[in-house]
């Protein structure tokens, strides 16, 4: 072992010590933002180890250079923009967006290493199917991932629905078909070799068409989990790659990714009460019950004006706001800190109730919130507010309309039903700021608006807070703030 | 002991470390946990920066693991800046000036 070796090493085991503490403080409040950098920075001594290495062994030729600036260049200035442009509120799409992208490049680099083996390393592969193996799952899993999450961007942005016909049983056959095809490719790679490449273009394309058929079926509501587990995926896609480049720190970063995305996912549909097989392969959630409860119409429906709920709120002592994923539609988390502003300089007490699956991925009105100034403290998770609601006397519900449906407790044959929910309708008074009638994206029926209790105020949820802060400001509270 | 074993050693000892390393997550930190882990997972860069310096004068090979660094590349930076907004929003004093 000589000099550069050994300095090499260090780098390596540096850059994974700083990874893992990384991961690690990503956990913890107080710690995430520092730990993100430290991963950031752990990812800048893993390149340089590269750089270091082979600059001190083969050497790196002008040309490789140039392409290195080329793809730095391209990849770093758009992600740098991208990160700075893209609103708060499409967050979850952004992560899946990256996501595919690094499963792309995982792919990629399998595809030239199988159609053009590297020089310098060849004779040292002595297991040619060792090697074989490592091109396939990365090309496997690579494939998978970049058109799952393409697909799972497009639907979360709203430029693809849910065709009917994928929540027909046919599409398991479908992908078990799409499987059979990138196995075969895959048997023959293994076999025979990649050859003239014709069975590595059947397994990408295979796989990428499994990728699209299983996240297709897939509801919105689902997405976060199925995000995070293409974000699992992709660590197993960048451990192949290392196997397929010999490189041992791409092997345990992969592997370190993929096992903590799969316990994320874990805890993400334990959040939800859903099993993660009943997510990929039970098909979503609203489609299945559209057919047999659409018998069932709303009969009792209050609505009511912003002046009377500006009148309800004034008389109150304790608040609850429940927001949701149409919050953030709206932009309107400036508003509603204004509002509970005002509220609280009357001295009220405003908390916000945040159910785990709020939104479109979980923490997702934490951050919007958090964007908005909300105290941290008065974000309270669903198991410490939900025994607060009897002692309630107004629940604003902003936007959110599955994770406060009583069905999901009462009704067993309800597709909601074991889902925890928020108990709003425990309190006294529940105001539901909404559009229209529509259905959550469950595309179920929700009880609470039929109770007595409940009322609904139709409209924009950022047009009804700001006329709603007027009211109240005619009333007198708030004030200046 | 050849690459192999040593790889598939690393492989599994780095799969428990990453079960291990996060138990308990306040769901606040699920997203910003989720994007800083999926820029993590770029770490291909390493990979595709590999298949450049060794491609020589393979040209196919050469624009290959570039287009591959850029896709890589585009999930670091993009990833950690994005986690970064996102976790800066939780520190309460900076954020004060922002607004729209």
């Amino acid at each position: 072992m000589n000099v550069t070796e050994i300095i090499k090493y260090a780098i390596d085991l540096l850059a994974v010590l700083l990874l893992a503490l990384g991961i690690k403080g990503l956990s913890k409040v107080r710690s995430a933002k520092d730990a993100n950098r430290l991963a950031a920075i752990a990812m800048g001594f893993a390149v340089l180890g590269v750089l270091f290495d082979s600059l001190g062994g083969t050497g790196i030729s002008i040309n490789s250079w140039l392409w290195i600036l080329l793809g730095v260049l391209f990849g770093g200035v758009l992600g740098a923009v991208t990160a700075q442009k893209v609103p708060m509120t499409s967050m979850p799409e952004i992560v899946a967006l990256f996501n595919g992208c690094g499963g792309m490049s995982s792919l990629l680099v399998a595809i030239g290493v199988a159609l053009f083996p590297i020089s310098g390393n060849s004779t040292e592969f002595n297991n040619q199917l060792v090697q074989g193996l490592s091109i396939v799952v990365s090309v496997f899993v690579g494939s998978i991932t970049f058109t799952g999450s393409i697909v799972a961007m497009a639907k979360l942005q709203g430029w693809l629905s849910t065709p009917s016909w994928t929540q027909n049983k046919i599409r398991h056959l479908f992908n078990i078909s799409f499987a059979v095809f990138s196995l075969v490719a895959a048997i023959n790679i293994l076999s025979i070799g990649v050859g003239d490449g014709i069975n590595l273009w059947m397994l990408v394309i295979g796989s990428a068409l499994l990728g699209i058929g299983v996240t297709l079926p897939i509801g919105g509501a689902d997405m976060p989990v199925v995000i995070s587990l293409l974000n699992s995926y992709s660590g197993v896609a960048a451990a192949a790659a290392g196997f397929v480049v010999r490189s041992q720190l791409l092997i345990v970063a992969g592997a370190m990714v993929g096992a903590a995305g799969l316990i994320l996912t874990q805890v993400m549909c334990k959040g939800m009460n859903r099993s993660l097989t009943s997510v990929l392969f039970g098909g979503a959630l609203g489609a299945s019950s559209s057919l047999k409860s659409s018998n069932s119409e709303y009969e009792n429906i209050t609505s009511c004006s912003v002046e009377e709920c500006a009148l309800t709120l004034e008389a109150a002592e304790r608040v609850i706001i429940v927001p949701g994923y149409g919050l953030a539609v709206a932009q309107a988390q400036h508003t509603l800190r204004e509002v509970s502003r005002a509220l609280e300089n009357n001295g009220i007490e405003v908390n916000y109730a945040i159910h785990p699956v709020a939104g479109r991925m979980p923490g997702h009105m934490n951050v919007l919130l958090a964007e908005a100034d909300v105290p941290y403290e008065q974000l309270k998770e669903m198991d410490v507010i939900n025994q607060d609601f009897p002692a309630t006397d107004v629940v604003l519900v902003l936007g959110a309309n599955d994770v406060v449906n009583p069905q999901a407790k009462n009704d067993s044959s309800s597709p909601l039903y074991g889902m925890p929910v928020l108990d709003v309708q425990e309190a006294r008074t529940v105001f539901v700021i909404k559009r229209g009638m529509s259905a959550g994206y469950s595309g179920i029926k929700n009880d609470l608006f039929d109770l007595p209790n409940t009322s609904m105020v139709f409209g924009d949820a950022k047009k009804v807070l700001g006329d709603l802060l007027l009211e109240l400001k005619e009333l007198g509270l708030g004030g200046k703030s | 002991m050849n690459f192999l074993s040593e790889a598939l050693w690393v492989l599994l000892l780095g799969s428990l470390l990453g079960f291990e390393l996060i138990g308990k997550v306040p769901p606040t930190l699920h997203t910003p946990l989720m994007s800083g882990a999926n820029a993590i997972s770029g770490i291909t860069i390493l990979a595709a920066l590999t298949l450049i310096i060794k491609a020589a004068d393979n040209q196919a090979l050469l624009i290959i693991g570039s287009i591959s660094l850029g896709f890589a590349l585009f999930n670091v930076i993009g990833g950690f800046l994005v986690t970064d907004r996102m976790l800066r929003m939780f520190s309460r004093k900076s954020s004060k000036k922002k607004g729209n």
